[in-house]
């Protein structure tokens, strides 16, 4: 029989019982469409955060202290200062696949600008910290070389700080102190926004480095080291050379255990990718087993149709059909309902994503692979599911079957 | 020419572990081509189970069954189904149209399980088959909007369309009324005189009366094989059955005027 002829026959069927055929197909639209809504809005948001994460700049690798080991004792991330400013200046001096580098030196205290004042962090850096972290001023100017070496007290403020301060003023020019020291702005920064793990960003002053560890710190030990690849290409080769100068600055012993941490923005998406894999696998779930209990129905349902079909499978048989005709006949119907239910699936599935993603003000990705795969997947349910009863249907006696009433 | 030649057929059913049922004990007989043979019995006579050997849908036990040269013994079930697709046109009693189908549809079905490509129109086919039984106005109709003799009709254009060596009825006449049943019978009639072997199983001597021989049976053997010289026509029945209609309606009417 045709293939034309077999797929008419398998609608007809469906369509004669349309309310029961909706039912059956139920757990496999919910199965399917619930994959669909939530593996776009997952991809939609994950496709954010990736945008976020690129958004720290440009081939980014951050150095961090290590943590320090007594007799065997960790004592945790950042616990022990190993990077120090002659660690800074041996990479300065040193690598060759960095084309900007500059230390952040980490202080904080209350800022005060005439009778308003404000707690933020403070942040010594160099003056290419804004291109390795692609930033930008919206007035005045950055810290200059000048600045750095001369250790002047300029100060850079951050959106936040600038508003929490002269709020709509300017305040280039003016004198702020933070804790008891004088410093003059000189510059705004661009607004920043939200940083990945939802602190502001823009609630920040940077200072020449310089000035922050001399005048605010310990005047040795520098917490974290921003650099930039020449290249994307060239991030993992950066990562061995800043690796080799490290640790022959810290003179370790090819045995030990690096003493110094390096991120960079590939290692934050890879986490991020790790996360939404796990997400995947179990979205993979929840569709496995409302696509398992979506075929049982069709399974069911099939094995119904069968039984009030008898006396037309008999006819068939009769009048020359085979075994394997009636196999066939009874899969394609099993296999149609279950794409249908597949298909009306897909589209709830993606109009619903749509709608949540609206609500949450989010965009959603539709993977085409995803679309296609629960497409075929529900294709195979229905193979799965109605080969049991389509055998059944084969092996009828077609006397009995002729008979049956 | 012999279309079917049966040789010691004999078909033994084992119910259970030691009870055996033996419906045919021993069957010879040979029908040629062109004949129009009624076979009668009572039930339990084991005229089913010969009807389900000759049309292929049931094994024998023992003896030999050559339909149109071929020896059905030997043939495996994927055969068989061919046999029943090419040899053999099937009207079965009652209802045996697929619902929801038209009449076009439901002919053309056997064609469609044709894996010998042997016609290459299917369509035009079926429409000619029913064209031979007088149904040309009714072919896009589905079965729930046929009469009984129309759908019966439907069963036998189907039975013909794939041109068989033979037409198997069984009790094709069960479900009808006695014009209705003489309607069908002249179709069967008609073909016949076109050439087509026909084997008619059936229970009613009246419709019997119509083929040109009758085997009866009885427990399983032969109780008697004779030919019909006189056989009845059924289209001169159908006219005064028709008349005889009319004429009942008539008396009614006139009654009624009178009253």
């Amino acid at each position: 029989m045709k293939w034309k002829n077999l797929i008419k026959v398998a609608f007809k069927s469906i369509m004669k019982n349309r309310m029961r055929s909706l039912l059956t197909v139920l757990g496999i639209i919910i199965g399917v469409g619930a994959v669909i809504a939530l593996v776009s809005i997952g991809q939609g948001a994950s496709a954010s955060i990736e945008k976020q994460i690129s958004g720290l700049g440009s081939n980014l690798i951050m150095i961090f202290p290590g943590h320090a080991r007594v007799g065997g004792v960790s004592f945790g991330a950042q616990s022990h200062r190993t990077i120090t400013l002659d660690d800074f200046k041996r990479l300065e001096k040193e690598t060759t696949l960095l084309k900007a580098m500059s230390p952040m030196v980490r202080s904080g205290g209350q800022v005060i600008a005439g009778d308003k004042n404000w707690a933020t962090s403070i942040n010594g850096v160099s003056p290419n910290y804004l291109e390795i972290r692609d930033w930008g001023l919206t007035k005045g100017e950055f810290v200059t070389a000048r600045d750095v070496l001369a250790r002047r007290k300029v100060a850079v403020l951050g959106k936040t700080v600038a508003a929490e301060l002269y709020g709509d003023a300017d305040p280039v020019g003016q004198r702020i102190r933070i804790g008891n020291i004088p410093f003059q702005v000189i510059g705004v920064l661009k607004e920043r926004g939200q940083g990945m793990g939802g602190q502001d960003q823009d609630d920040v002053i940077l200072a020449p480095y310089t000035t922050v560890l001399y005048r605010m710190s310990d005047g040795k030990n520098i917490n974290t080291i921003m650099a930039s690849a020449v290249s994307t290409e060239k991030m993992n080769a950066a990562y061995e050379e800043i690796r080799k100068v490290l640790r022959e600055s810290h003179k370790l012993l090819p045995g030990d255990d690096d003493d110094f941490n390096l991120r960079s923005q590939t290692d934050i998406i890879e986490t991020a990718a790790n996360v939404t894999g796990i997400m995947t696998m179990v979205l993979g779930a929840i569709a496995g087993v409302s696509l398992l209990v979506g075929g049982i129905g069709i399974m069911n349902i099939m094995l119904v149709s069968v039984t009030e079909r008898t006396r037309e499978i008999g006819i068939r048989l009769a009048i020359g059909a085979r075994g394997g005709d009636i196999l066939v006949q009874f899969l394609i119907e099993a296999v149609t309902l279950s794409l249908i239910g597949g298909v009306i699936g897909i589209l709830s599935g993606i109009g619903l994503g749509k709608m949540i993603a609206n609500l949450i003000n989010m965009s959603i990705i539709v993977n085409p692979v995803v679309v296609f795969g629960a497409f075929f997947f529900s294709g195979a349910v229905g193979i799965f599911f109605g080969f049991y009863p389509a055998m059944k249907a084969s092996k009828l006696n077609p006397i009995d079957a002729l008979h049956y009433e | 020419m012999k279309t079917i030649e049966l040789k010691g057929i004999k078909k033994v059913y084992q119910m259970g572990a030691d009870v055996e049922v033996h419906a045919l004990r021993g069957i010879d007989f040979t029908i040629e081509t062109g004949e129009f043979v009624a076979i009668m019995g009572a039930s339990g006579s084991g005229k089913s189970t010969l009807m389900n050997i000759i049309g292929c849908l049931d094994s024998v036990t023992a003896g030999d069954y050559f339909l149109d040269g071929v020896h059905v013994n030997d043939l495996d079930k994927l055969q068989l189904a061919g046999i029943r697709n090419h040899k053999i046109g099937f009207v079965f009693q009652g209802f045996n149209l697929l619902p929801r189908t038209t009449a076009l549809e439901n002919v053309e079905l056997p064609l469609l399980y044709d894996r010998r490509g042997r016609i290459k129109e299917p369509r035009k086919k079926a429409i000619e088959a029913l064209e031979r039984v007088g149904l040309g106005d009714r072919m896009d109709h589905e079965p729930n909007r046929l009469s009984g003799g129309q759908q019966q009709r439907v069963t036998i254009a189907r039975a013909l369309v794939n041109e068989p060596a033979l037409i198997l009825a069984d009790e094709p006449t069960g479900n009808l009324d006695t014009t209705t049943s003489v309607e069908v019978m002249t179709v069967f009639q008609q073909l016949n005189r076109e050439g087509i072997t026909i084997i008619l199983v059936t229970h009613e001597q009246d419709i019997a009366r119509y083929a040109g021989r009758i085997i009866r049976l009885r427990d399983g053997l032969i109780l008697k094989d004779e030919p019909i010289k006189d056989y009845r026509s059924a289209a001169d029945d159908l006219i005064e059955l028709r008349a005889a209609g009319e004429a009942l309606e008539h008396g009614e009417s006139r009654e009624a005027t009178v009253r």
